[in-house]
């Protein structure tokens, strides 16, 4: 159990997608305007990176490592991804339209989320078991939500007191906000490790 | 077929070179690549491999694709470029495994991990779908050598102010105290963001909003 609580945790906090491992750093700084935007985007990553890493884990232990197919694991796990969203995507459409509305436009974008395919790599890097999968797919999910939701306030508020000088505009105020989130994140270094 | 796609009004080479270099240069001026150009830049070494790296794979990636380019269904054109480049990326994986065990063991993940590097499939996006093999591979190599001059700039300051060496060899007096942020994220997250601050104000020209492009999409999906 505290296996299972030491992986969210670390996963969540000290060992954040975005601010420590630097994945998916296109969203956080492209859909961050707005924090209805950046929630929809942060909603929609927790639900495709959960089921994308249970099903990747799935092939890539059943199926892949039987039949010693491990050097294309990379084409397999990116297709898998790619198709998944295309699949999520229709059966929203048909089946979930209020889910849909909220944020069916941020799913194509997820499949280039470098954040959903880093996922899958860790875990096969890591060896975990599939429980342990999917309590380290929802921490890391979460803990987008977290950085894309704070960088979204941060940047709604920031609007409030005027512009940045101007070649700061834009990606480069983004980016230095990062850095000092980044910079508070570490104080949570030593808290859990994985 | 051959219509399928509307051309790109082809410009001379050299302009697609300073393009890429310069004036469009995919890290500073449109923030693609950005996740790599930041994780594993804290050593020289990292940053030229990384840079190689993805140069080489947007190379042969935006060839293929502009080679197949009329029989590539429009709706399955993500799907088209995961196959090609996941295709290189695994080649440049398995070479690294194989030279370069220690440059391949610190880079992790981050090497796989170039498959879903913007720039790569921003290039085939946008240039080698609608041009002929040797303007995208012009195009390509120019964006591939302005990303590996980021990197280079990146991990080269990185290196010297967080460990003070520099291709591990110590250039630095033994007063230097190792500033050990830079070699974490919140160095690179700072330093790229000076550089993005140099390099615009320089170029003197930002579009409307500095709106990026994964933000112009969402604009025109939602």
């Amino acid at each position: 159990m505290s296996d299972t609580l030491n992986i969210f945790l670390a996963s969540v906090l000290t060992h954040n997608i975005v601010l420590v491992y630097i994945l998916g750093m296109c969203p956080a700084i492209g859909v961050s305007k707005n924090l209805k935007t950046a929630m929809g985007m942060g909603t929609a990553v927790i639900f495709v990176v959960t089921i994308t890493s249970l099903i990747n884990w799935l092939i890539y232990n059943l199926i892949l490592v039987p039949t010693g197919g491990e050097i294309i694991s990379l084409m397999v796990f990116i297709i898998t991804i790619a198709a998944t969203v295309q699949l999520l995507e229709m059966l929203l459409e048909k089946y979930l339209p209020m889910l849909y509305s909220a944020f069916g436009v941020f799913l194509p974008l997820i499949t280039v989320n470098c954040a959903v395919l880093g996922v899958t790599l860790f875990l096969v890097l890591r060896e975990y078991t599939l429980f342990q999968t999917l309590v380290f797919a929802l921490g890391t999910s979460a803990g987008f939500f977290l950085a894309i939701t704070l960088v979204a306030g941060i940047r709604e508020k920031f609007d409030l007191i005027g512009d940045p000088p101007k070649g700061l505009q834009g990606p480069g105020i983004v980016m230095i906000m990062l850095g000092i989130l980044a910079l508070g994140f570490m104080g949570f270094g030593g808290m859990v490790d994985l | 077929m051959g219509s399928q796609w509307h051309r790109l009004t082809y410009t001379k080479p050299y302009v697609l070179l300073k393009d890429g270099i310069w004036r469009k240069n995919s890290v500073v001026g449109s923030s693609l690549g950005i996740c790599s150009a930041l994780a594993v830049t804290n050593r020289l070494e990292n940053g030229i491999a990384m840079g190689l790296a993805v140069t080489f794979v947007v190379m042969v990636a935006s060839i293929v694709t502009s080679m197949i380019r009329d029989y590539i269904p429009l709706r399955l054109r993500m799907i088209a470029y995961m196959v090609i480049i996941s295709t290189f990326v695994i080649a440049v994986d398995i070479f690294f495994k194989g030279f370069f065990p220690d440059i391949s063991r610190s880079l992790g993940p981050y090497l796989p991990l170039i498959i879903t590097n913007c720039l790569i499939m921003g290039r085939c996006e946008s240039f080698a779908l609608k041009s002929a093999p040797g303007f995208s591979l012009i195009d390509a190599f120019s964006h591939g050598l302005g990303y590996t001059f980021t990197l280079l700039i990146l991990s080269a300051v990185r290196e010297v102010l967080a460990f003070g060496t520099l291709l591990n060899v110590s250039v630095v007096g033994a007063a230097w105290t190792n500033w050990m942020v830079m070699a974490m994220a919140p160095g690179g997250f700072f330093l790229l963001a000076v550089i993005v601050w140099v390099v615009r104000s320089m170029q003197g020209e930002i579009d409307e909003a500095g709106a990026t492009p994964t933000e112009k999409t969402v604009m025109e999906a939602a």
